[in-house]
């Protein structure tokens, strides 16, 4: 039990604040995560939630409060320590963002070429081994302007994947996506969850992925968490905005 | 009309006004100092991004090549023109080559290489490092562990500062070789006479200094279109606006550094 309370959780967050001119889009966040778990933030938009995960990464700094990635506090690491935590944690984006002057191959070759030692061919068969994972293969040449947007989803998560993360962040990984496209990607991250025990954290719109998808919800609102709980317990919430949630979601 | 109590609150709003630009500008060159020293601390620590450096030189220099080369062959050309009925009136036609030549390598090849480059490079760098940070490619870089001043920027800058003498050469070639064929079309002359005429007291200050100086405006238009690509901000309207200020602010740039690199060529060599 002792073993079990001294164990880091993959996230955790104190205080977190964030202002962008007089905007103040995080006011005093705290949470943690649980390992294994798959976390959905919802929230409406331009209450932070991208803004959340780009500070969780160390792309955007905090204006206060720290942020603890597997028990190293990044708010005050050196670039060099940033760059070794970030290694532990893969990045799906909203829009893919993958490199559009590197293949498909090249794309999800780029963080194994920079940092492992793997020689061509073991990286050759690593890029299909990821590709193949998330149901893509056979592309590997294309352009990421001649693929739809759903392979550029699958692609980014590929890439995502490259380092085995023990920690996956997606900023909205359905959206744009047709249904049934949605409900692959919902599936992959579920296959994540329950076969490789990656922590996931998962800002969305998309209520019906979420359902799908998460354990835990945390609800954003003004900048502080309005709820957080399992998707069943939001039905206890006497807050409007998660009643409204509720009417939608059911 | 305002009453005293307003009238200090009006001289304050003023102050402001004006402040604001002034504010900016000295954060512009805060973070453009900031943005340099990075670079500079990323050049010079492993690993180094040798096969990225290479496919930056081939962008920035081999594909410039046919542009720098044509820019250097029609001055080339228009300097043959001009110039021969000036020295004729003056009754010095036959120092025309040597007008071309100390022309072109002290002066024009260099700073024409200067400037064509910082509209094809600088906008290209702008232009596309702008549109890498609006994509978030530059945040997704970052998030998987890699520095993109170090990947992105640091090769960019380096491959402008190897790449500029070598197309100031190449501009000085074609344009000696063209004001040669412009020359000879008005009155024929061979090329080894015209070269002899023109390269006769050239020595190697007259043409090492100014074709090295170029490094410094490749130093320009690297950290300058590098820096105003990676803070473009504001979808494409903002990829324009980095674009557009890549070239103007290098142009610029290499037009008030030209002046102060000739008279410290003057005076050291």
């Amino acid at each position: 039990m002792e073993n079990q309370t001294n164990i880091e959780p993959p996230i955790a967050v104190e205080g977190l604040r964030k202002s962008f001119g007089a905007q103040t889009v995080l006011d005093g966040l705290t949470f943690q995560l649980v390992a294994g778990q798959v976390t959905c933030v919802l929230g409406r938009s331009g209450t932070g939630k991208s803004v959340l995960l780009k500070l969780l990464i160390g792309i955007e700094t905090p204006d206060a409060g720290s942020i603890r990635l597997e028990g190293r506090d990044i708010s005050s690491a050196t670039p060099k320590e940033l760059n070794e935590a970030r290694k532990k944690v893969g990045f799906l984006f909203q829009q893919s963002a993958l490199y559009d002057s590197m293949t498909i191959e090249e794309n999800v070759a780029f963080p194994l070429r920079r940092h492992t030692k793997l020689s061509d061919a073991e990286c050759h068969d690593r890029v299909h081994q990821l590709l193949e994972s998330v149901g893509m293969d056979g592309d590997v040449g294309k352009m990421p302007s001649d693929i739809s947007g759903g392979m550029s989803k699958r692609v980014g998560l590929a890439r995502a994947l490259a380092l085995e993360p023990t920690i996956l962040m997606f900023d909205e990984p359905t959206a744009g996506l047709d249904p049934i496209t949605a409900a692959e990607i919902a599936k992959l991250i579920v296959e994540l969850r329950d076969q490789r025990h990656i922590t996931s954290i998962v800002v969305t719109h998309d209520l019906h992925t979420a359902r799908t998808i998460a354990d835990r919800l945390i609800v954003l609102d003004g900048g502080k968490t309005l709820f957080d709980g399992t998707f069943e317990g939001r039905n206890e919430s006497k807050d409007p905005f998660i009643a409204q949630f509720v009417k939608d979601a059911a | 009309m305002a009453t005293p109590a307003t009238a200090p609150r009006l001289a304050m709003d003023d102050v402001r006004a004006f402040g604001k630009p002034f504010q900016a500008m000295v954060e512009w060159v805060g973070d453009l100092g900031f943005f340099s020293w990075r670079v500079a601390k990323a050049i010079f620590s492993r690993p180094f991004e040798g096969a990225e450096f290479l496919r930056q030189l081939d962008a920035i220099g081999a594909k410039s090549l046919p542009l720098i080369a044509l820019a250097g062959a029609a001055t080339g050309v228009v300097l043959s023109l001009q110039t021969r009925d000036s020295l004729t009136r003056f009754g010095a036609k036959s120092l025309l080559p040597a007008v071309i030549i100390f022309s072109l390598i002290k002066e024009t090849g260099p700073i024409i290489t200067g400037l064509i480059a910082s509209g094809r490079v600088g906008a290209g760098i702008g232009a596309e490092l702008g549109s890498m940070r609006v994509t978030e490619q530059i945040d997704a870089m970052e998030a998987s562990g890699v520095d993109p001043v170090k990947f992105l920027a640091a090769t960019r800058i380096l491959a402008c500062i190897v790449a500029m003498p070598l197309l100031t050469l190449a501009a000085d070639f074609f344009g000696i070789l063209l004001g040669w064929v412009a020359c000879t079309l008005a009155e024929p002359m061979s090329l080894r006479l015209f070269l002899s005429n023109g390269l006769h007291g050239v020595t190697f200050s007259d043409l090492l200094p100014p074709t090295l100086k170029t490094a410094i405006f490749g130093l320009i238009i690297g950290v300058v279109s590098c820096f105003q690509g990676m803070r473009s901000h504001g979808g494409t309207e903002g990829v324009g606006r980095s674009a557009t200020s890549s070239v103007v602010l290098s142009s610029l740039f290499i037009i008030v550094a030209d002046i102060l690199l000739v008279r410290l060529i003057i005076e050291f060599f």
